[in-house]
């Protein structure tokens, strides 16, 4: 019986069972197949995911006030932020324990530049006060609630200590809650006065700019990879050259032109004014406001739509449009019926490409939208570069693409994913 | 197997050697981080060229001050500073120096002493804002206006900017409440000796905003020091702030119809600092560049290639003429005394305060 089983099994020619000997030769074609791509895999995990994690998780991280004042946040425990009146002597012993280790160790004005995002002045007051407490001597100086007070009388302030005590858990919403023009206090959330809200404002203006510039593509792109598709190859490939032109030109140069055209001595109004269609002094405006970025986006974004448009395009052949004529339709019908609903999915992949690269575009935005033209990136690059309020920055990048994770998921359920080509 | 296991050993080989070979050379080459364009220019002519020949120090520059403090700071959280020295201006250098981003220098011992034996702390005097900051010029936030489009009687005073009955057209300011908001309270009648403490209240604040509505208008607001030069050159507006260098080379070097307003500009210094955690042997490297490149002569010097007022007192009197238009540049230095006379100081305390604070004010305030 146990000799006939083992008949059953079929042996390679080493004496290993086949099964056996498959599975090992697929798992060293596995293993030999990860280690090839291995460099890219390592790559982009060292180089680009764990980046945008740990950028991601400043936007909740908030040790540095327990890590820098930890006798304080302890004593404030006890602290009840809403009676009104100004926390014990111990926690101010607390805090010239704390103050003074911290001006040794340098990290007095980062908490204080962390804490001077909440409320102003608390940045001035932690650099004075540690100057002078670094000579204390703890253990005789005290009691320290006068002393503190009177060498800045921001210490006599519930509101400092509110403050403090607010934003000293190791994990806050608060950088989110400031993200979306509310603030994080002693009484709770609240929204920030109004001459103060400017974050929501700007989420707006950028998704509705990236619409428009993506419908404006959408609208100059299609006739472009209409004739791209549809001309002889000669004409095609010159028209195809200049498509590309601007992809070999400087983004920098491109956008400087549109300042060149659009400004109000620039080409454009001098063009308008020399035909006598504007009065000399009332050039147009179409520059350093909300037309100068759409203009200058658009050019620069087109590209992206008109190929994959393209190659859509590309792969409808032109007898079902002489068919569609044959049987009695008109240059209309046949183009609406027959021809535009095989190009959607080119109109589909080029507006998610052009709308994706639109609501995160900074430098353009930059350079001709003025005031009135600036997108949500250059708010998150001014947080990045100039206040250095990493965690507000994250927040803000992290619900831009919280929301981008959204559109593609509401467009993959209306559309469907599948239906979107690049090619072929 | 073989064959991935022979390259990754080629490959770190490769790198080990790179490392040690960069490692041996490391002090003969130093990287200095500066604003790039006529600036570093000036720094090249007058510091980086004479340095190298005397040293044989390879120097590579950087153009990123403008971030630098970001920038240091990450370099910090990643424990790898590749910058030697750094430009930056006088706030951002005490926010370095404060937060140990930026190492302490003692004048006396590690600076040049002028000439006639002053030492260097007596000789930058009021200018060492900061223990971590040596100061190498004096610049001006200030305006300047089209000669041929602003009328008859030309502008002489910082408030004529907010006059726009006298003055038609469009004048470019910058984007960010740092002495724009200054400007706005000392044209609507506060004496300078209050703008700070009236711009720390909420009324204050909503005084200047309230007077900048007035020219909101006619204002093209502008984000970096090249901008208005450029609106100037192009006539699309009649008058502009940015530095006093800028418009210097607008003026003299590319011979525009523009001049400039010496009232109520902004007077600001900057200066070298030296990151903190740099390997002994580039800390060397570095103080020895810093000691040549802010004595008394190599100060005047950049005074031949750019329009900004040497920090030190004893470099003033060997200010001489512009390398290549051979014009005398004393006149316009900031720190020329009759330029001087109605200047404005910065507070610095001040802004560092409230900066985020107002900024975002002003943000709201410019996208209503």
């Amino acid at each position: 019986m146990v000799s006939s089983s083992t008949d059953k099994i079929l042996l390679s020619a080493d004496g290993v069972p086949l099964k056996k000997s498959l599975n090992r030769s697929l798992r060293q074609q596995k293993i030999r197949a990860l280690l090839l791509i291995s460099p890219l895999l390592i790559f982009i995990i060292v180089a680009f995911i764990m980046p945008i994690i740990s950028m991601l998780s400043r936007s909740v991280e908030n040790d540095l006030v327990s890590q820098t004042l930890p006798e304080t946040v302890q004593a404030l425990q006890s602290w009840d932020a809403l009676s009104g009146q100004l926390p014990e002597e111990s926690v101010y012993a607390a805090f010239a324990i704390d103050i003074k280790n911290a001006a040794k160790a340098k990290v007095h004005t980062k908490v204080g530049l962390r804490l001077n995002y909440e409320k102003s002045g608390i940045a001035s007051l932690f650099k004075k006060t540690a100057r002078k407490a670094k000579k204390w001597d703890i253990e005789t100086d005290g009691p320290f609630k006068e002393k503190l007070i009177d060498v800045h009388d921001g210490w006599s302030s519930i509101e400092v200590w509110q403050t403090i005590k607010t934003h000293s858990p190791a994990y806050t919403s608060g950088y989110f809650l400031n993200a979306v023009d509310m603030r994080k206090t002693a009484q709770g959330a609240e929204f920030q006065p109004d001459d103060k809200t400017i974050l929501i404002k700007l989420f707006k203006r950028t998704f509705v700019m990236s619409l428009v510039i993506t419908f404006s593509c959408i609208l100059l792109g299609y006739p472009v990879a209409w004739l791209l598709a549809n001309l002889p190859m000669r004409q095609a490939n010159f028209l195809m050259i200049l498509v590309l032109l601007p992809f070999w030109t400087s983004l920098l140069v491109r956008t400087s032109a549109w300042k060149v055209m659009l400004q109000q001595q620039g080409v454009i109004n001098d063009v308008l004014v020399q035909l006598s269609l504007v009065a000399d002094d009332a050039r147009l405006i179409m520059i350093n406001n909300e037309t100068g970025t759409i203009v200058a986006m658009t050019h620069i974004l087109l590209p992206f739509m008109i190929l994959p448009m393209y190659s859509v395009m590309q792969t409808i052949p032109p007898s079902y449009l002489r068919a569609a004529k044959s049987l009695g339709a008109t240059n209309w019908t046949a183009f609406w019926r027959v021809y535009f609903p095989q190009s959607v999915p080119g109109i589909g992949a080029g507006s998610i490409l052009v709308f994706i690269l639109a609501i995160g575009y900074y430098i353009t935005p930059e350079i001709v939208g003025g005031t009135k033209g600036v997108f949500i990136s250059n708010r998150i690059a001014y947080h990045i570069l100039k206040s250095l309020n990493w965690g507000l920055a994250a927040a803000l990048g992290t619900i831009l693409l919280v929301a981008v994770l959204v559109l593609y998921w509401t467009y993959d359920k209306i559309v469907g994913i599948d239906n979107v080509k690049l090619g072929g | 197997m073989n064959f991935t296991k022979t390259i990754l050993t080629t490959a770190s080989a490769a790198l080990i050697s790179g490392a040690a070979f960069a490692g041996s050379h490391m002090s003969m080459e130093m990287t200095i981080v500066s604003w790039g364009g006529a600036y570093s220019n000036s720094q090249l002519k007058a510091y980086h060229e004479p340095y190298s020949a005397n040293t044989g120090v390879t120097i590579l520059n950087d153009d990123s001050s403008s971030t630098a403090v970001a920038q240091l700071r990450a370099m910090n959280e990643a424990k790898n500073i590749t910058w030697d020295v750094v430009d930056v201006e006088a706030a951002p250098a005490m926010q370095l120096c404060d937060e140990g981003l930026a190492i302490e220098i003692d004048p006396d011992t590690m600076l040049a002493p002028a000439p006639d034996g002053t030492p260097a702390s007596e000789d930058f005097g009021d200018m060492l804002v900061s223990e971590c900051f040596i100061p190498q010029i004096v610049y001006s936030t200030t305006f300047g206006y089209r000669t041929d489009l602003v009328g008859d009687t030309a502008p002489s005073s910082v408030c004529d900017v907010f006059n726009t009955a006298a003055y038609p057209g469009k004048r470019s300011l910058f984007s960010v409440p740092i002495n724009t908001m200054e400007w706005a309270l000392l044209c609507d009648g506060v004496a300078k000796a209050d703008i700070y403490d009236t711009l720390e209240t909420e009324a204050g604040q909503d005084r200047a905003l309230a007077k900048l509505d007035t020219i909101k208008d006619d204002v093209i607001w502008v984000s970096s020091g090249s901008d208005t030069p450029q609106l100037l050159a192009d006539g699309e507006v009649i008058m502009g702030a940015t530095y006093n260098g800028r418009l210097f080379s607008l003026i003299e070097e590319q011979k525009q119809p523009v001049a400039m307003i010496w009232d109520g500009q902004v007077m600001d210094l900057d200066g070298w600092i030296i990151p903190a955690g740099l390997s002994a042997e580039r800390q060397a490297r570095a103080l020895d560049y810093i000691m040549f490149a802010t004595d008394t002569q190599r100060l005047a010097d950049q005074a031949k290639y750019i329009s900004y007022g040497p920090a030190r007192a004893s470099s003033a009197p060997l200010v001489g003429k512009h390398a290549d238009l051979g014009i005398d540049m004393a006149p316009h230095m900031p720190t020329a005394p009759e330029n001087l006379s109605r200047a404005f100081l910065m507070n610095y305390d001040f802004w560092a305060d409230y900066r985020d604070d107002l900024d975002a004010k002003f943000q709201a305030w410019l996208a209503k």
